[in-house]
């Protein structure tokens, strides 16, 4: 059985360690905010300019001049720190934020990530994608295996604009977990009763089995 | 020092509205750079009456473009924007008709990249070298270096001819302190502008902010408007159960 979505979130919380400061994409991996373990200390960073998010306010408590980085009104924890775009993005592009986990368009073996525009479609714009995937010590991408319409989203090039080059470290998507790897996409961990053979199905580029992945 | 014979710093910089502020600085074609992130913290006294004084092929840095009817989007209905300089433009319908019919430019600008190219030009840096956007379109045409055998691309200061901000709390002097993350583009904005003009919730006497609370010192303010009831439109109003 491939995982729901919320299974995906929940592997993907076990990317965190006490003490990290994390940066959350929108979608999947905002859910990821529900998983993290009681016991463990994880600030979450929105690169609008604040450092130590807490959970969406009560009615009572929305405040138009706090929002997180998709505009949705949040609040903050104990501890926590506000400041300019400029210095968010300095603690972004400077390498001390631990970790990014983010949704994806495509990956390739080499680790390039695509999650900012179709050609022909609509461009909204990266956003802070860019600086995120450049400067973030460690990039994990969280998303469905394959496209909606079949097509592999684990590719040989990515065929889409890139928001980074070579900058994804682990991908967790519906089928399994696997890392980028000088050789190529490098599975170490597949969903409860998928099987190999599916994930080789559903993805282009070079992939191997560590062993032991199940 | 006793505090009745402290001297008082600077000029009394408060104007007696936003269009009165607008006056004489404006004109056909400029660069502006606007705070904000999304409609947080968006000068928008002074948008509305930018609007009104009915300017023209305006480029505007700003790291959204608006929404529909508020905010920048007013001064794309208007006709008044000739090119944008922006990070994300998704949620502005009128936005992207323009786009597409060829009227309106846009230079998409990673996020982390048009705050520190504003900081930059404030800082009198012409440009910078980063790792963001390498091997991207954003590197195209760009200067790319290596440092330390990691690839860079050089990214262009900002220097606006005039910069819109909003603060939650000034002093007569300029000085200001941003509320919340109402706070984000503001103070760069309000250091790359050849003439900044900030808007105001709260107006204090010089003296009545410790100088230790300031985030932008009044040296990068000219023009102060007084806002005290600012809408503040909340674009996704997202709560928790009571």
């Amino acid at each position: 059985m491939a995982w729901s979505r919320e299974q995906m979130a929940a592997r993907a919380a076990r990317e965190l360690r006490n003490g990290y400061y994390v940066n959350l994409g929108i979608g999947i991996p905002t859910l990821v905010a529900n998983y993290i373990p009681a016991e463990m200390t994880v600030t979450l960073q929105s690169e609008n300019g604040l450092l130590g998010m807490g959970p969406f306010p009560r009615d009572s408590e929305v405040d138009a001049d706090l929002i997180n980085a998709g505009k949705e009104t949040v609040t903050f924890v104990h501890g926590a720190a506000i400041f300019s775009s400029a210095d968010s993005f300095a603690m972004i592009r400077g390498g001390h934020i631990d970790l990014a986990i983010l949704g994806a368009m495509q990956v390739s073996e080499h680790g390039d990530l695509a999650n900012w525009m179709v050609p022909g479609k609509r461009v909204k714009g990266m956003g802070g994608a860019m600086d995120l995937v450049s400067g973030v010590r460690h990039v994990v991408v969280v998303m469905e295996h394959s496209a909606a319409d079949g097509s592999a989203k684990l590719v040989r090039n990515c065929s889409l604009p890139l928001t980074g080059k070579g900058v994804v470290h682990r991908v967790i998507t519906d089928l399994c977990v696997l890392d980028v790897t000088p050789g190529g996409f490098e599975v170490f961990e597949l969903a409860n009763e998928v099987t190999r053979e599916q994930v080789k199905q559903h993805t282009e580029g070079s992939l191997r089995f560590r062993d032991g992945a199940s | 020092m006793d505090e009745r014979d402290r001297p008082v710093s600077g000029v009394n910089k408060l104007w007696p509205s936003a269009s009165a502020a607008l006056d004489g600085i404006v004109r056909d074609g400029m660069v502006l750079a606007i705070g904000g992130f999304g409609l947080c913290g968006i000068p928008e006294a002074l948008i509305l009456a930018l609007r009104d004084t009915g300017v023209r092929d305006l480029t505007i840095a700003s790291n959204n473009a608006g929404v529909d009817g508020w905010g920048l989007g007013l001064l794309l209905e208007n006709h008044q924007v000739r090119k944008m300089i922006s990070s994300y433009v998704g949620e502005n319908v009128e936005f992207e008709r323009q786009f597409l019919a060829g009227e309106l430019e846009v230079e998409f600008c990673p996020q982390g990249t048009l705050a520190e190219r504003m900081r930059a030009g404030g800082a009198g840096i012409p440009g910078f070298y980063t790792r963001t956007g390498v091997g991207t379109l954003v590197a195209e045409a760009k200067e790319h270096k290596d440092f330390d055998g990691i690839t860079y691309i050089l990214e262009r200061g900002i220097r606006a001819d005039l910069a819109l901000v909003k603060a939650w709390k000034a002093d007569l002097c300029g000085n200001l302190i941003y509320r919340r993350t109402a706070r984000n583009f503001n103070p760069q904005a309000a250091a790359c502008g050849k003439i900044t003009v900030a808007e105001a919730e709260i107006i204090v006497q010089p003296g009545e902010i410790d100088p230790d609370e300031i985030h932008t010192p009044g040296i990068y303010v000219h023009r102060l408007v007084h806002n005290p009831h600012p809408e503040k439109r909340i674009e996704k109003r997202t709560t928790r159960k009571e």
